[in-house]
């Protein structure tokens, strides 16, 4: 090997290896050996990390009123690996149980963790606090947790509002936020604004002592994390109008949806039968669940979001906007109809009117004729070269106008309907063997087609606003920043212009003014509606009603469903006109008394399901 | 005769003895960081101490592959194994998983691979092999920067992957080129600026700033005293002056390009700001662990600030803590002692081969070793900032613990052989 002129510098490395050995050396010396601090920091004393629940968030209404807040109640903790030596009689004669439950309750929080600390006496009362408070000093490791509970002062909306209840195994295990016993939105905006509701946990680290008395803070609390409140929800709902369509369904199965056409908010959604979501919530939550779950009438379901129904006559007037979109209808264009549509051996009925009539004309009396032929005229349209390709022109106008697709609600459920697609009519009748007369149950919303309450109401805020909608919300604000929520704030334009809707509102005016829905006309306010009647395959008729007032600057867009009641004048119309009325006036004048009257007291849940 | 055959008595058992021992030791360690009394198994795979058992048995399994292996194997292919290694860092970067911000893990199955510690080895492999050749010295210019060059692209890329602690690594290398011949004055401008910085950061105001350089110019002008005082040192002596001037008003830029979090370890560990619940957090709660284990320790298992999870990364980056508080000043004093000699033995048993190659690689070996013994143990004591980087052979992982193997057991390989070289 050469000669190393570097070989003396291996001692300049040993060097550094010793010197940095000599530095931890004196460091490790000088905190276990020399300075007490921190030795003491961990003497004896056992911390205990007390979590400090922050208050859930406020829900307010578009009034200002509080709809949803929190009420404290304390939980009596264990930890068990510092529960020993317990006087387990005396403990169990506090809190009025027996010895084989206390050991049963030991058991799970021992299961659970022996260092951790779990729930041993759920929600006690107030006074039973304060008494306990006073004797835990005999019981190390135990020691009382405040908690709150959600109150509803108005009994109502609790499809909206949603419940809070107890984390499961599998919320626990996607979000390391929750620890076993915590609460958690569950359903409505509860759940789906669970994260800005909950705020973030504080954590108190105590020192206690070997016989469970606390200490005082660890570090005069320079460890504790401040708890921050969870943010409140400003909704656009009107709670009084909600609970006033809450007693208008009452006895009635069927939904309620209101929507302020100018921002997309609910003001109103009624899911018929509904419950009071104070049920829900406490140590009664889990037996009344299982009551309203096992109830047939299904009082959990949102049927204002979820359910589908066929749209009925309400379809027409989509089927207007896009024909003349397509430049295949105009106001002037007149079909006629000799009680119904033939074709080939194929007849929709219609009822008896004045043979030839106009498009204002056919919204007004609902002809099934005339829409017949103008859904036809769009899809056999001579442009395309295949009743498909006009089919499939005619369903992008539909999902356009929020059809057949979700909205992205806030919500955590939503429906989306159903519109057929092209791939569907193929597997039944093969490529190319189907056409406009195939598919004519379509031109009146009957068939395979379905939409949610809400897809309606929507459909009645488009038309109100002339060509755009904003994605329907309940919240139109989080938390106190008066900043509105900007996911909402955008307008979708659902692809026909502003000129074509006149002659579709003129029909739906007319509608109102002396067609299907004159119980609907109010006093001094110009509605604009269109009735509709779901078959129903399995009983009576569901009846339903979209509208929109006044005409001009409209303040209100609304879908009622009523299942089993027939008519869509009859029932639908009424409801929908007497919460317009009582959402424009804020009342409903003596003349309309008797009708209000006649709609609180009509039972129409089939005898079957009683 | 010379032969390829591994002749057992030919290996160096005292470097062999301590990776086991020490192994043995942090699985003891993370046994009890993970404990828990509610619920224990001594072959409970789904927990960290079982894992690292099957770590430590592929670990073994590992080094005996490498003892099999012809020594000079490593260093004919050390650039095409250097060069795979890289390959990986791109693919790594290209297709890996994130964590926790940093891009740098491939999962297969359930085994999460970390492709940046391996580089660790293969880099000292190219290094070495680069300067054993015969024309190599690192006294000059060229040969620093092709040297340079070989250390810096995998430290780019690991950056690249956001993970800064494994990118320092690489300047631990500096050691390898100063025993290669590189000035020793690198030292001397490394703790220089270093210094420099701390105050710079330290001084916020701009007139703090110009008093810290009013001062370096009198340390100059001093300089200048005693040295000849020709106009060529007067102006290498300014150039040194307007460098430093304008690296002391740099650095407020440069930390302020640093993230969010290695900005609050550093002004944590400055005292220039309490962060009790982030990185001041760990650090604080780490020292006190340490400082309760006294003389003799708490006893193995009994820890109680460790059982709290009080001190977060417990088993991995901090489990020097747990072998403080349970240990106490012996086994903390140990564990330092015991690594310090591993380092020296390294050293040693570097400067018997006869072989440069080996020679270079074990230098390279002991700059890793040590870098990772010095910041690890450093930042549990609260004497440097929170840098996550693994301590070797104790920490809990697979791909660190395998990775140390393979670059240890690579320098025994070559030291084994060191008889048969003439
Ligand atoms: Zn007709």
């Amino acid at each position: 090997m050469r000669k190393d002129k570097y070989a003396n510098r291996k001692y300049i490395v040993y060097g550094f290896f010793v010197f940095v050995g000599i530095i931890f050396l004196i460091r490790i010396f000088y905190l276990q050996l020399y300075s007490d601090e921190y030795a003491f920091a961990a003497e004896n004393n056992t911390l205990r990390n007390v979590v400090i629940y922050p208050p859930r968030g406020l829900v307010y209404d578009r009034k200002g009123k509080l709809i949803v807040y929190n009420e404290a109640v304390f939980d009596l903790m264990i930890i068990p690996g510092q529960a020993k030596s317990i006087d387990k009689i005396a403990m169990s004669n506090l809190l009025q149980i027996d010895t084989t439950e206390y050991n049963k309750r030991f058991a799970k929080a021992r299961k659970y963790s022996s260092r951790k600390a779990s729930i041993f006496e759920k929600q006690l009362s107030k006074k039973k606090t304060a008494f306990l408070q006073e004797k835990l000093f005999k019981f190390p490791g135990f020691f009382v947790q405040a908690r709150t509970l959600r109150k509803y002062p108005y009994a109502n909306a609790a499809h909206l509002l949603g419940f809070v209840g107890e984390v499961n195994q599998r919320d626990l295990k996607k979000d390391k936020f929750y620890v076993a016993g915590d609460y958690i939105g569950k359903s409505g905006i509860e759940k789906f604004y669970e994260k800005s509701l909950r705020g973030q946990k504080g954590v108190q680290k105590l020192m206690v002592d070997v016989y469970n008395r606390e200490k005082g803070a660890f570090h005069n609390g320079k460890f504790d994390v401040e708890a921050v409140n969870g943010k409140s929800l400003h909704t656009g709902l009107d709670i009084q109008l909600q609970a006033y369509g809450e007693k208008l369904m009452q006895n009635k199965i069927g939904a309620i949806v209101a929507i302020e056409p100018s921002t997309g908010e609910i003001i109103a959604m009624v899911s018929s039968p509904s419950y009071d979501p104070n049920l829900l919530v406490g140590r009664v939550r889990s037996k009344n669940y299982t009551r309203l779950l096992r109830n047939p009438l299904k009082p959990l379901i949102s049927r204002a979001v979820i359910s589908s129904y066929p749209p009925g006559s309400t379809f027409k007037l989509a089927q207007a906007l896009i024909a003349e979109q397509e430049g295949v209808l105009f106001p002037s264009t007149h079909y006629v109809c000799h009680d119904g549509f033939t074709y080939k051996g194929l007849h929709v009925g219609c009822h008896h009117h004045k043979p030839s009539i106009d498009l204002e004309e056919s919204i007004e009396i609902s002809c099934n004729a005339y829409f017949c032929n103008v859904y036809r005229s769009i899809i056999d349209n001579p442009k395309f070269s295949s009743a498909e390709m006009g089919f499939r022109q005619w369903r992008k106008y539909i999902m356009n106008m929020g059809f057949g697709r979700k909205f992205g609600i806030d919500l955590p459920y939503e429906g989306k309907g159903n519109i057929p697609t092209p791939e569907y009519y193929d597997k039944y009748y093969h490529r190319g063997h189907w056409n406009a007369i195939t598919t004519i149950s379509l031109a009146i919303g009957q068939g395979e087609i379905l939409e949610t309450p809400l897809q309606l109401a929507n459909q009645a805020a488009f038309i109100a606003n002339e060509g755009f909608y904003y994605t329907p919300h309940i919240v139109a604000m989080v938390g106190d920043s008066g900043l509105r929520n900007a996911k909402f704030a955008e307008k979708h334009y659902v692809g026909i212009d502003k000129k074509y809707f006149r002659p579709v509102i003129n029909g739906m005016e007319r509608v109102v003014e002396n067609g299907t829905a004159k119980l609907a006309q109010i006093d001094s306010v110009i509605v604009c509606g269109k009735t509709g009647t779901a078959q129903n395959p399995h009983g009576k008729n569901h009846s339903v009603f979209i509208a929109f007032a006044p005409r001009e600057n409209p303040q209100i867009a609304i879908a009622v469903f009523v299942e089993n009641s027939g008519y869509g004048g009859t029932w639908a119309a009424p409801i929908a006109s007497l919460m317009i009325e009582r959402h424009l006036k804020g009342h409903i004048p003596q003349k309309r008394k008797w009708l209000e009257k006649r709609m609180l007291e009509g039972n129409l849940i089939p005898k079957n399901e009683k | 005769m010379r032969n390829n055959r591994l002749v057992w008595r030919d290996l160096d058992w005292v470097m062999i003895s301590i990776y086991l021992l020490m192994m043995f030791f942090g699985w003891l360690n993370i046994y009890s960081a993970v404990y828990n009394p509610d619920n224990h198994a001594l072959f409970n795979f789904s927990l960290r101490y079982g894992k690292q058992m099957i770590w430590i048995g592929a670990a073994i399994i590992i080094a005996l592959g490498i003892l099999l292996i012809d020594p000079k194997f490593f260093n004919q292919f050390a650039y095409l194994i250097y060069g795979i290694h890289l390959l990986s860092l791109v693919f790594v970067l290209l297709f890996g998983k994130e964590v926790a911000g940093s891009k740098s893990w491939f999962q297969i199955g359930s085994l999460a691979i970390q492709p940046a510690e391996f580089v660790k080895y293969a880099t000292a492999l190219a290094l070495a092999h680069y300067l054993s050749q015969l024309d190599v010295k690192v006294n000059n210019i060229k040969t620093t920067i092709i040297a340079g060059i070989i250390i810096l692209i995998p430290a780019a890329l690991i950056l690249l992957q956001n993970d800064t602690g494994s990118a320092l690594v690489y300047v631990s290398f500096i050691f390898v080129l100063y025993r290669r011949g590189l000035s020793g004055n690198i030292f001397v401008i490394g703790f220089v600026f270093v210094f420099l910085a701390i105050l710079a950061l330290l001084l916020q105001s701009i007139a703090q700033k110009l008093i810290l350089l009013g001062i370096l110019f009198l340390i100059l002008s001093v300089l200048y005293y005693f040295m000849r005082r020709n106009i060529s040192n007067a102006l290498k002596l300014l150039a040194v002056f307007v460098v430093l001037s304008g690296f002391v008003f740099s650095v407020d830029y440069a930390f302020s390009k640093l993230q969010a979090h290695q900005q609050v370890r550093i002004k944590v560990l400055l005292n220039m700001e309490q962060d009790l619940h982030g990185a001041g957090y760990n650090v604080y709660q780490s020292k006190i662990a340490i400082g309760s284990g006294g003389f003799k320790g708490k006893g193995y298992l009994q820890g109680t600030q460790t059982k709290f999870k009080f001190v977060p990364e417990q088993s991995t980056d901090f489990i020097f803590c747990t072998v403080g508080e349970e240990w106490g000043f012996l086994g903390s004093a140990a564990v330092i002692i015991l690594f310090v000699f591993l380092l020296i033995r390294i050293i040693q048993v570097a400067e018997r081969q006869r072989s440069t190659f080996a020679q270079i690689y074990g230098y390279g070996v002991a700059s890793i070793l040590f870098f990772h013994f010095t910041i690890n143990i450093g930042m549990v004591l609260g004497l440097i900032p929170v840098i996550g980087i693994p301590l070797p052979f104790f920490s809990y992982g697979g791909s660190s613990l395998w990775a140390f193997t393979i670059l240890l057991f690579i320098f025994i390989r070559q030291d084994a052989e060191r008889m048969k070289l003439l």
